[in-house]
């Protein structure tokens, strides 16, 4: 058994990776993800693995396209205006098909926007950040703990659905210290490749030549590439949506958040519930794909939905999505950093609750 | 009978979709040739960029990875890295290398990555229907120069072997060109070196290959050879520019 040890959520990120058979990082430094590329620099070369800061947030995902290419449990980490460079290589990624590790601890935006925590990335992520039809599988965690586990996840899920894997994180998760289990060291990383048949590992002249490629110049194979890859994302979201639900057996108003957010509103719940204001929560845990099922269950229970986000209300729109605006859905949000207190939650809720 | 001329092995049977007289077809070729000389199809891995030589992929029998636009040498360094025993190659032309894609090269040559480029200069954007590239020469009249290249609004043509050879890292800088048959020769050498460079690990290895366009430059395949000879060399003088050797 693994002990618990006291981490920063960025550096857990790290040190989970490596766990996980990941030998190779490429990155660019951008505030609040930084600690990342610091421990990865530090770790890799005594394990026998890469760390490379690259030139360009733009070269590192393409050093992660090129050695997820071989098979390889390849990452990168950046925040929100790093990711919008990354948007393209994200974008050929899920046009060949590649699994990888992509983590976004995002900051307030637009432009350069801040450097304090945001969640306004969100529908950039979850809609398929980059050209194209296309999706990836979009994690949030909200403790150090998930983004340790959450790293391992997003290896195993974007492997075997072949596709890119996000951990999407706000700025105080990444920056955050909490105690925190990391995973078994149990992922021998020269095993990983000879599970990908299409790998371009080279072909030792024992095989046709493998091809990684996102052009089809003929509209009829590029469609039936894209119904492919989308039957691949029913099945994900048929089996793979996760959340966490928090009070709901009795609860009349359901709040909605992720991340920090959703532990501010745990603590506002908390205090609501000793007014006797009956109030839960579904976090949703798997951002894409969204847990439209539990919220649209809930929506035959509850009087209104609140969300809790620090953006303009990106997931307020999918809590509506899913309910069919069947209910109202209100918002209680701070943007370009800043954070709500348990008191502004605890408001919110009470005007919902009346 | 004897068989005196064949085919490469590390080429597959596709037929290139490539112009009449378009020398992509030669230097295909040699690069093959390269492949097959030093007995690495097995263990090679190439690059094919955005450009003329987008499908590249589908013409050789090693491992291939269709790269975004530039980005063929970031691609080359993270397969590399991953398999340092593997030969890593790139393909890519001059839009792709010396525009679009000039950060990734001058970084990728920067940092001595073992591995092979072969850049084709032919001083225009072939696919998009010959549009200026960063190579055009002085005068050059493209689609979207109508009225010849002009220095003041549109600026010179970079010399690609020049500035890398300013760097410490790079192993092997060449400029070569395919419009005579000395000159092919010469090509198939520096192509094949810069191959073994990378078999030895003595690190970046770059041959330019001045090259034609007779469909965009709206030239006979022998008057674009011409055109070569008279016009392109005087600018992109042939020769060695860095051998660590």
């Amino acid at each position: 058994m693994s002990s618990k040890v006291l981490m920063k959520g960025n550096e857990a990120i790290a040190e989970a990776a490596i766990r996980c058979g990941c030998r190779h990082y490429f990155g660019y430094p951008i505030t609040p993800q930084t600690e990342i590329a610091a421990y990865m620099s530090k770790r890799m070369p005594k394990i026998g693995g890469t760390f490379l800061q690259a030139e360009s947030e733009i070269a590192a995902i393409n050093m992660v396209y090129g050695c997820a290419a071989t098979g390889r449990r390849a990452m990168t980490s950046s925040s929100s205006p790093g990711i919008s460079l990354k948007a393209e290589g994200i974008s050929y990624l899920a046009g060949a098909d590649l699994p990888a590790l992509i983590v976004n601890v995002q900051r307030g935006g637009p432009g350069l926007g801040g450097i304090q925590p945001s969640q306004s990335d969100y529908f950039f992520m979850t809609r398929g950040p980059g050209h194209g039809d296309f999706h990836i599988i979009v994690l949030a965690p909200a403790t150090v703990q998930e983004m340790a586990d959450m790293t391992r996840l997003a290896f195993e899920l974007g492997e075997k659905y072949r596709m890119p894997a996000m951990l999407l994180a706000d700025g105080t998760m990444g920056q955050m210290m909490e105690p925190v289990v990391l995973p078994e060291d149990t992922v021998d990383p020269e095993t990983i490749p000879a599970t990908k048949p299409w790998a371009t590992t080279g072909t030792q002249m024992k095989r046709a030549h493998n091809i990684v490629n996102s052009l089809y110049l003929k509209p009829d194979e590029l469609e039936k590439t894209n119904f492919e890859r989308f039957e691949r994302y029913a099945k994900l979201e048929k089996e793979e949506c996760r959340w966490e639900e928090y009070l709901m057996d009795d609860a009349e108003v359901c709040v909605v958040s992720v991340g920090i957010t959703a532990r501010v509103a745990k603590n506002a719940i908390a205090a609501a519930r000793k007014e006797g204001v009956k109030v839960g929560m579904i976090r949703p845990i798997t951002l894409y794909p969204f847990p439209k099922e539990p919220i649209a269950k809930a929506a035959s229970k509850v009087k209104s939905f609140l969300t809790v986000e620090l953006n303009m209300g990106q997931m307020n729109e999918d809590v509506k999505l899913a309910i069919g605006c069947s209910k109202p859905v209100a918002m209680c949000n701070r943007v370009g950093g800043m954070i709500p207190s348990a008191d502004e939650v605890l408001a919110a809720i009470r005007k919902e609750a009346k | 009978m004897a068989i005196v001329f064949e085919k490469p092995k590390s080429l597959t049977d596709v037929p290139y979709h490539y112009c009449p007289g378009c020398t992509h077809g030669i230097v295909h070729r040699l690069v093959a040739e390269a492949i097959d000389a030093l007995g690495i199809e097995g263990r090679t891995v190439g690059i094919a960029p955005v450009g003329c030589s987008v499908m590249a992929y589908d013409y050789f029998k090693c491992d291939m990875i269709e790269a975004s636009h530039g980005r063929a040498p970031a691609v080359a360094t993270g397969v590399k890295r991953s398999m340092p025993d593997s030969i890593v190659f790139t393909y890519q032309g001059d839009g792709d290398l010396a525009s679009i894609g000039l950060c990734e090269t001058v970084s990728t040559a920067c940092r001595g990555e073992n591995i092979t480029i072969i850049f084709i200069n032919n001083a225009i954007y072939g696919m998009t229907g010959g549009q200026m590239a960063p190579t055009s020469l002085i005068g050059q009249v493209t689609q979207t120069s109508p009225y010849g290249r002009d220095p003041k609004t549109q600026g010179m043509p970079i010399r690609i072997c020049e500035l890398l050879a300013t760097l410490d890292a790079p192993a092997y800088l060449e400029r070569v060109a395919v419009n005579s048959v000395a000159h092919v020769r010469q090509a198939k050498k520096a192509i094949l070196k810069a191959f073994k460079n990378q078999v030895e690990g003595k690190g970046f290895s770059l041959v330019e290959v001045v090259s034609t366009c007779p469909t965009n430059w709206g030239l006979t395949p022998d008057k674009a050879c011409q055109f070569v000879e008279e016009k392109m060399i005087p600018f992109y003088p042939l020769g060695c520019y860095k051998d660590k050797e």
